[in-house]
């Protein structure tokens, strides 16, 4: 496969990965996220604080002729999001799993994630590129 | 190759003007008596400064850098881009009509509100609606307008609803104009002729809903042939039924929305009436009502009176004003004067050399691309450059190949439901030689994706400019000059 | 005989050959799926079709029912404003490569219009102090209610405050486009036809999106601007300004007093009134509220030859991408009306348009003083004006307005309507277009009404 997906996170429907540490969740997009989004020029971070609930908007990423959305994996509250894309969109692009966005301190006893493993995430990569 | 051209801010020299003011005759006041030293500006003003020859021969060499229907074919789906008569230029600027104040005493305007009168007749005839407002300024307006007053009906009578519902084939605006009524949007599946899903809409239909916007024909050039059922089914629930007039130049004097079933409808005199575009505005976005929502419309409408024509201002429940004053009136002129020229047989024959046009193309171009609703259509059409895809060319490398053709592309990558969609809009001021010879140039860029592909990703050659980069300027926006600083 | 056959080239032979391409029999036949009951058997009721002479002659006609402000001199302001429009405005808008063509969405082929663009922001930014402007709105009055609804946005508020002192046309729209989200608008009264800051205290809290204000103000007064903008950013509320362009060759920079948003009606840089539209809204922002601003905006690139070009950029925040989110529904604009403006501005020049705002001073000022030592006629509101200034007066406006028109003037708008407090007043306007004769004239022609 064209894209890569990295052992040892675990992945949404909506092309996020996640990378839990204890209550602490670093969220970032896919290969193939930033491979469909094309050159991403601009990223609306939220507020540290804010809460967050699965599947919900958290973070807008703009390529010149579209906009998608970053859900949130996870029911929590930002707890810190990466400044350097303000300035840095194209790291997205350039390295997407060395590039995280948002991170998420996860509540107890939140709404269940739907979360893929990366076989799971493989196989809907390939459903997906196959339209 | 050619040059830059330079910006205004890079010619001239301290001290040259363009212009030129009489003497003060009056005797003069020391500015800080009339304007304390505090209020005075502090900050440079760094304008050009060029003689008037400087000035003309910029904007004659930025004008060549420019491609309008007067340079070539514009075949821009949705955007109506046909001949623009030179007469309407002449009518508008008549001093009568462009020296006016809006806020003079009516019984020296008496001939605009006349015009403006007898344009709202003609309208009304066209649309089969019974009023209709100038006010707004373009379609995007109107549709802003549209769903001002939609709202103010359903409030008047206690009914409060929430949703509104749009083809997944409509125009950006539509969700947008009614976003900004605080509506929420629900999309409306096509199916596979590529209309309305009359049971997706039965489905979706209930009493929270306000009303349902919609284009006819559709944004694939698509006549909606169940329109009555689906107006049947809107009005059953009591919502309303909007269009979009963006495409009515397809049918004008063949088929009227009033007799639809449509409520309320916008109008772009810059599309449908031959109104220049002027590089992006402006247009004009007249907005017809049915009499149920003629006491909501905006203030003020003209009226005929005894003594002559007036402004009614007293409209109690009037969703107010959305322009300073009425709309793009000498828009409306052009318009008008359109009007009149053309009369019912002439905007009749109008619109069906519109989709002669489109016809005739559609079946030729469906040859070399795939046309994936392959029907008759009305005034535009669209082609998939999905074959093209497959050797690595791209709706957008096919729109570049275009320009070195010297034509307008077409619309790219909408309706967003068609993969690589290229919508055509020939418009019936075109010559059938004209046709010929864009799809021939069409046909050339097929071949050349299928045989040479990196011919047509790296168009366009002739133009002033090659392509530029946008990531560039969307990461790092320069939006303002800021000359060597 | 139909009209227009003039602007419709296909021949009776072509139709045919082109209906036998297609396969069908008859032009009718191309709208046979139209439901038989909404199909239109009839042509539609309208008068005969005209000839370019006849419709010449009849165009020519309903405008000679006006009297134009070539005709009468006019003392009408209000947000439409008779400023002097140099020839070569016309003929560069008049070039049709320009005015026929449509939003530059290709680039490469539009680079005419969005250089014009490109250089018509930077000129807006440098009058007003700003760091981004965008290629127009329709008005002056929906670029005020943009920028509420813009500061509505970034602040997740949901009130503005305006100013009684803003043009009442402006805020009847700005009502219309609040309404419609459900946001609330709150008027702040006047002391002596200005701005009372004192009701900012109670006024101003941590829900207010933003002030708005005018400059000059409606009655052509200019607003004190030292406070506002400290007493609003302490609550995190946005300052949002209509300002008048030529005011601005002489007065203070609206960035000089704090100003996060400048709109306002540039219909005076270069265009004719034109019955109140086309107008041009310019709008203006602070850097920071870049992606908060509505409509196009063009921006400044390399080619891929490294040559400098300009795209439309930051199309995101727009219809056609955001959809349902977009920062505003502004598809079409007013970009003639910007092109125009962006020559009228380089034809003055910086002197020549502090000339043209230092003969609006010096003539408003002069007609100021000549009116109000007439009997009767009283001046509503010390301080100092720019080109406009309210009259208290002896009877009603209306009536003085048609005694003026018997006199060949165009007389000034009537307040009393939009300001009842303060009884029969009107609000005069002079600009540099007039003539110390018309003045003088319009003083005798005043003192014989009664």
């Amino acid at each position: 496969m064209k894209w890569e997906i990295r052992k040892g996170l675990k992945y949404t429907k909506t092309h996020e990965w996640a990378d839990f540490a204890d209550d602490l969740v670093t969220v970032g997009i896919t290969d193939y996220a930033q491979d469909m989004l094309k050159d991403v020029v601009y990223v609306e971070l939220p507020e540290v604080g804010r809460e967050a609930r699965v599947g919900e908007s958290l973070v807008v990423l703009e390529s010149v002729k579209a906009v998608s959305d970053l859900y949130a994996p996870v029911d929590g509250a930002v707890s810190a999001v990466n400044e350097a894309l303000l300035d840095q969109p194209e790291l997205l692009n350039e390295d997407p799993y060395g590039t995280w966005v948002v991170k998420i301190k996860v509540k107890a006893g939140g709404a269940a994630p739907d979360l893929l493993e990366e076989g799971d995430y493989a196989a809907l990569v390939k459903e997906e590129a196959d339209q | 190759m050619s040059k830059e051209q330079a910006l205004l801010f890079e010619l001239g020299a301290p001290g040259r003007r363009g212009y030129s003011l009489p003497q003060l005759d009056l005797p003069e006041k020391p500015v800080d008596e009339l304007l304390p030293e505090e209020m005075q500006r502090k900050t440079g003003l760094d304008l050009p400064e060029v003689s008037e020859g400087e000035l003309v021969r910029h904007y004659t060499a930025l004008s060549t850098r420019n491609h309008g229907v007067d340079s070539g074919f514009y075949p821009l789906g949705s955007c109506t881009m046909k001949y623009n008569p030179k007469i309407n230029e002449e009518t508008a600027r008549l001093p009568g009509f462009a020296f006016l104040h809006p806020c003079q005493p009516v019984e020296s305007v008496q001939g605009a509100l006349e015009l403006l009168h007898r344009a709202e007749l003609y309208l009304n005839e066209v649309t089969g609606m019974e009023r209709t407002t100038f006010q707004p300024a373009a379609g995007a307006h109107g549709e802003l307008t549209g769903m001002m007053l939609i709202r103010a009906y359903h409030r008047s009578r206690n009914d409060e609803r929430k949703i509104v519902l749009a083809p997944d084939s409509s125009h950006g605006t539509n969700p947008a104009s009614a976003a900004m009524t605080g509506y929420e949007i629900k999309e409306i599946p096509s199916d596979k002729r590529g209309l309305v899903d009359l049971g997706a809409l039965r489905e979706t239909l209930n009493e929270d809903v306000a009303a349902l916007m919609l284009t006819n024909p559709n944004t694939l050039g698509l006549f909606e042939e169940d329109i009555l059922e689906i107006a049947a089914a809107v009005h059953d629930v009591g919502g309303l039924l909007y269009y979009d007039g963006a495409n009515l130049n397809a049918i004008m004097g063949h088929a009227r929305p009033g007799d639809m079933g449509f409520d309320v409808v916008h109008l772009n005199l810059h599309k449908t009436f031959s109104t220049p575009h002027g590089g992006g505005g402006p247009g004009s976005g007249p907005v017809g009502v049915k009499e149920h929502l003629a006491p909501f419309l905006p203030l003020p409408l003209v009226e005929r009176g005894e003594k002559g024509f007036y402004w009614k201002d007293d409209l109690p429940l009037s969703i107010g004003r959305v322009q300073g004053f009425y709309g793009n009136f000498g828009v409306v002129v052009k318009a008008y004067t359109y009007l009149v020229m053309m009369g019912a047989a002439g905007l009749r024959r109008a619109a069906a050399d519109a989709v002669l046009n489109a016809n005739y193309l559609a079946q030729r171009l469906k040859k070399s691309y795939a046309l994936p609703y392959d029907r008759l259509c009305k005034h535009e059409f669209v082609i998939s450059a999905r074959k093209q895809k497959k050797k690595g060319v791209s709706a957008a490398d096919i729109a570049k190949a275009l320009l070195d053709y010297g034509f307008h592309p077409p619309t790219v990558y909408f309706p967003l439901i068609v993969e690589e969609a290229l919508m055509v809009e020939p418009t019936e001021t075109e010559s059938k030689e004209t046709l010929d010879r864009f799809a021939g140039a069409l046909e050339e860029i097929a071949r050349l994706a299928e045989e040479e592909p990196e011919r047509v990703t790296a168009a366009p050659h002739t133009t002033p400019v090659g392509r530029l980069d946008e990531v560039g300027a969307a990461r790092n926006p320069r939006v303002c000059f800021e000359g060597d600083e | 005989m139909s009209g227009g056959r003039h602007y419709l080239p296909l021949t009776g032979a072509e139709r045919r050959e082109m209906l036998a391409a297609i396969g069908v029999d008859s032009a009718g036949q191309l709208f046979d799926e139209l439901p038989p009951a909404i199909r239109l058997q009839e042509g539609l009721e309208l008068p005969p079709p005209l000839s370019e002479m006849e419709a010449l002659a009849h165009l020519g006609e309903l405008a000679a029912k006006n009297r134009h402000l070539r005709e009468y001199p006019s003392y009408l302001g209000a947000g439409v404003y008779d400023h002097f429009i140099p020839s070569v405005v016309a003929h560069i808008t008049g070039r049709s490569e320009f005015y026929t063509a449509y939003t530059p969405y290709q680039a490469e082929i539009s680079q005419g219009v969005l250089q014009s663009i490109f250089e018509y922001q930077t000129m807006i930014c440098r009058l007003t102090g700003m760091e981004a402007a965008n290629a127009s709105l329709y008005d002056g009055a929906t670029a005020l209610a943009e920028a509420a609804v813009a500061a509505c946005g970034v602040t997740r508020r949901r009130r503005v405050l305006v100013s009684r002192a803003v043009n009442p046309y402006y805020r009847r729209v700005l009502q219309s486009y609040m309404e419609a989200r459900d946001f609330a608008v709150e008027e702040v009264p006047l002391v002596e036809g200005k701005t009372d800051y004192t009701k900012l205290e109670a006024m101003c809290d941590q829900n207010t999106a933003a002030l708005l204000l005018q400059q000059p103000n409606f009655f052509g007064l200019l607003e004190e601007m030292n406070g506002p903008a400290e007493r609003v950013h302490r609550h995190g509320a946005l300052l949002v300004l209509s300002a008048d362009p030529i005011s601005l060759a002489l007065c203070r920079a609206p960035a000089e007093y704090g100003s996060d948003i400048v709109t306002g009606e540039g219909q005076v840089l270069g265009n004719p009134p034109s019955f109140g539209g086309p107008l041009l809204g310019f709008f203006a922002a602070r850097k920071k509220l870049l992606r908060r601003i509505p409509g196009r905006i063009a921006g400044e690139t390399k080619d891929s030859e490294g040559r400098r070009g300009f795209v439309l950029t930051l199309q995101t925040r727009e219809q056609h991408i955001r959809r349902e989110r977009a920062a505003s529904n502004i598809c079409s604009n007013q970009a003639l009306n910007a092109l125009a403006a962006a020559v009228y501005l380089a034809a003055l020049g910086p002197a020549g348009l502090r000339e043209a705002a230092g003969h609006c001073l010096q003539k408003a000022a002069y007609t100021r003083e000549k009116i109000t030592a007439l009997q009767g006629f009283e001046q509503a509101f010390a301080g100092p004006h720019f080109k406009e200034f309210a009259v208290k007066l002896p009877g009603s406006a209306k009536d003085l307005n048609r005694y003026l028109l018997e006199h060949k003037i165009i007389g000034g708008f009537d307040l009393e309507p939009h300001y009842p407090e303060l009884g029969p007043a009107m609000l005069f306007c002079v600009t540099e277009t007039k003539t110390k004769a018309q003045l003088d004239d319009l003083a005798g022609v005043l003192e014989g009404w009664s």
